[in-house]
């Protein structure tokens, strides 16, 4: 068990897993000499050399479909793009190549193409720096998406993820590179796309993803105050989902808050609101609710961006609303 | 040119670079947040293209582009109420430093995704032509730009319709932490423009006047209905990529070099020999500001006391503007609301709704 930063952990996982393996590569803009925007790749380049760590131009749709070819011919590439914001410029590469080729080839082609990219909003960066993008990426057949948490989520789903030969996303978060967390990389792991109950509770269950899991936990703390119990799962993944440890939650508490840093609107909550409304129907004792960003490009100013999320108190706000729904409190 | 114009250009580049300065202290204050990609070093780009335009003129620009907005008369305090997120500022607070915009000046905005501002101008310049106004574009991007695949396909389409389009390459070698020989196969940009027939010269951007002279000639080119023209810009930023970036990647001798009223002198006392090559052959001249003084000095536009003068005057205004947009109220929700619905005026979405 050591302590370790986010990005500290992404670092680690890079570095073992080039080590281990030759195909695997690595490449984006500014990941080699500068060491990468959030120093993810720090010291690679020295290590592996410039075929295994590739300072990118800026063209993120070339070197991303870059990656595709590369991983079509069995190499392991794990692509940096800068920010998710970037990611637009990419959409051909991961939408009509890494998505479809494998299904279009009738498979004859591996795909294990891992793309790494920081999204959501940080600190007054501006309406197209502060972008999430899960609704796109979730609606594509042929993606799979990990949002890691914490540095043990970091460690293991990027490991994992350069392992399959499926097409890869691992939607990290500006803000959380440097938080701490302890990692233990002898345990064997929880599966890729499995989910992880991170505070138990029998009061509602709260499902929360990549930073929403820290703003969860914290209302959790607040509501227990009110002697309120609040379950929070940690997603982990985003495509698939895990539906089951999804469902055996609310099975228990009865109720279901999705907390999501996206606008709300078809975003990745509506999905999970309308399979868990499905599956768990006879169980609920409410709707299940979303708490989501509002439906506006993020404003610069400092108190409109931070209004413009979920916070704690808009967590524990809807969390007691829901509670209060259902009249009595278990 | 004139005294009165020349000494406009002086006080400009001045303005331009004590607004940038005080704009980093704000940062360092925490009075300014987010990305900030400021201007030191570049400023004879940006003075000697702008003061070649006419008010009819449309101008597009990066994140990097304070000082685009300031020469082409945005008032310094309402980019510094911007900067800060405030409701005077030009952009209303929703914005931030790297989207400045303003209908009123043809300022068609601060893009902050590398290679967006070739498509907005080409069709600003489409609409242009289109109305057979006498109008033009300039088009303000990076070294680091031209290998994103709208440099190359705006591009095309601006030769192939003859759009009114001015594409500036302020070329100061690097891409963040990727020095251009690094990110670029040809690291002459101007070489790409022959790919599409379309006319291109480089300069050296720390010489106002060269550049301004540049850029007189390829306007005149562009509204002779020849179609567009391109201008590459030797230049260098003193600063990181943005204050969050410390520029360790560049050796010291290189932004000393740059920084030096007379880069030969310095070559020649402050290093030893070989790694600096590429840069000593690079470095196009010395700093654009003290080097245009001293011409100023030497050809008798200026006295000793007017240039003194000159730097007062425009910290006087820098500092107005920050008393300005320090004092300025922050917008609020309803701000935001208004700026994000301004496009439907009373327009009903659907049958029963009320507004
Ligand atoms: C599409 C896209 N990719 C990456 C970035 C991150 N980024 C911001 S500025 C920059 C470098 C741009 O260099 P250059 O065009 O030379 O302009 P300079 O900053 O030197 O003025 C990069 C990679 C971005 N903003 N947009
Ligand atoms: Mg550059």
């Amino acid at each position: 068990m050591t302590d370790m930063l986010y990005w500290q952990a992404l670092h680690r996982a890079l570095d073992l897993e080039m080590d281990i393996d030759e195909s695997v590569l690595v490449l984006g803009e500014d990941v080699g000499l500068f060491g990468g925007t959030y120093r993810v790749t720090e010291g690679l380049m020295a290590k592996y050399g410039e075929w295994r760590v590739r300072d990118t131009p800026i063209s993120e749709n070339s070197f991303t479909g870059l990656g595709v070819g590369a991983a079509m011919l069995g190499l392991r590439p794990v692509v940096e793009i800068m920010t998710v914001n970037f990611a637009l410029l990419a959409l051909d590469a991961l939408i009509n190549m890494a998505a479809k080729i494998p299904f279009m080839s009738g498979g004859q082609f591996p795909m294990g193409l891992t793309v790494r990219m920081p999204g959501g909003v940080a600190r007054q960066l501006g309406a197209q720096h502060s972008q999430r993008l899960e609704h796109t990426l979730m609606n594509v057949p042929g993606l799979r998406i990990v949002v890691p948490a914490t540095p043990q989520d970091a460690f293991w789903q990027l490991r994992q993820a350069i392992h399959s030969d499926d097409p890869l996303i691992v939607l990290e978060h500006e803000l959380l590179y440097f938080r701490k967390g302890q990692v233990d990389e002898t345990v064997p792991p929880l599966l890729l796309h499995q989910a992880k109950i991170v505070r138990e509770g029998r009061t509602l269950s709260c499902i929360a993803y990549s930073r929403m899991v820290e703003v969860a936990l914290e209302a959790a703390d607040i509501l227990a105050g009110m002697g309120i119990d609040m379950e929070v799962i940690n997603l982990r993944s985003l495509s698939p989902i895990d539906w089951d440890s999804c469902q055996n939650s609310v099975q228990k508490t009865h109720r279901c808050l999705v907390v999501e840093e996206d606008c709300v609107f078809a975003g990745a909550g509506a999905e999970l609101v309308a399979t868990l409304q499905d599956r768990c129907f006879y169980f609920l004792d409410a709707p299940v609710l979303r708490v989501g960003g509002i439906n506006l490009p993020t404003p610069f100013s400092a108190a409109l961006e931070a209004e413009s999320i979920p916070r704690p108190d808009t967590v524990v706000q809807s969390a007691r609303d829901l509670v209060s729904r259902a009249g009595n409190t278990k | 040119m004139d005294r009165t114009g020349l000494l406009r250009i002086l006080r400009q580049m001045l303005l331009a670079r004590t607004f940038e300065e005080a704009a980093a202290r704000e940062y360092a204050a925490g009075r300014i947040g987010g990305f900030l990609h400021l201007y030191p070093g570049e400023e004879a780009v940006a003075v000697g293209v702008l003061h070649a335009t006419e008010p009819g003129d449309y101008v597009v620009s990066t994140y990097r582009e304070h000082v685009h907005a300031l020469v082409r008369g945005l008032p310094a305090r309402e980019i510094m109420a911007e900067l800060m997120g405030k409701k005077p500022g030009v952009s209303g607070g929703m914005g931030g430093s790297m989207h400045l915009f303003s209908r009123e000046h043809r300022f068609l905005g601060g893009f902050a995704i590398v290679g967006e501002t070739f498509p907005i101008a080409i069709g600003a310049a489409y609409a242009i032509a289109y109305r057979k106004l006498p109008e033009a574009v300039i088009c303000f991007f990076g070294d680091g730009a031209v290998n994103q695949g709208t440099f190359h396909e705006s591009l095309n389409m601006a030769a192939l319709w003859k759009l009114p389009v001015l594409f500036v390459c302020e070329n100061n070698r690097y891409q963040i932490g990727t020095e251009i020989h690094r990110h670029s196969a040809v690291v002459e940009v101007y070489r790409r423009a022959c790919a599409y027939g379309i006319p291109a010269v480089r300069e050296n951007g720390m010489d106002v006047l060269a550049v301004h002279g540049a850029a007189q000639q390829a306007l005149r080119r562009v509204r002779a209905g020849e179609g567009p023209q391109l201008l590459e810009f030797e230049t260098y930023r003193y600063r990181g990529h943005s204050m969050a970036d410390p520029g360790t990647y560049r050796p010291a001798g290189e932004v000393n070099a740059y920084q030096d009223r007379d880069p030969i002198r310095f070559l020649e006392t402050g290093l030893s020999g070989s790694p600096a090559d590429r840069w000593q052959a690079a470095c196009p001249g010395p700093d654009c500001i003290s080097s245009f003084g001293d011409y100023c000095l030497a050809q008798g536009h200026l006295e000793e006391d007017c240039f003194a003068r000159l730097e007062q005057d425009t910290a006087r205004e820098v500092q107005e503007a920050l008393e300005f947009a320090r004092q300025a109220p922050t917008p609020d929700f309803q701000d935001a609301w208004a700026a994000f619905t301004c496009n439907r005026g009373g327009e009903r979405f659907f049958e029963g709704e009320s507004s």
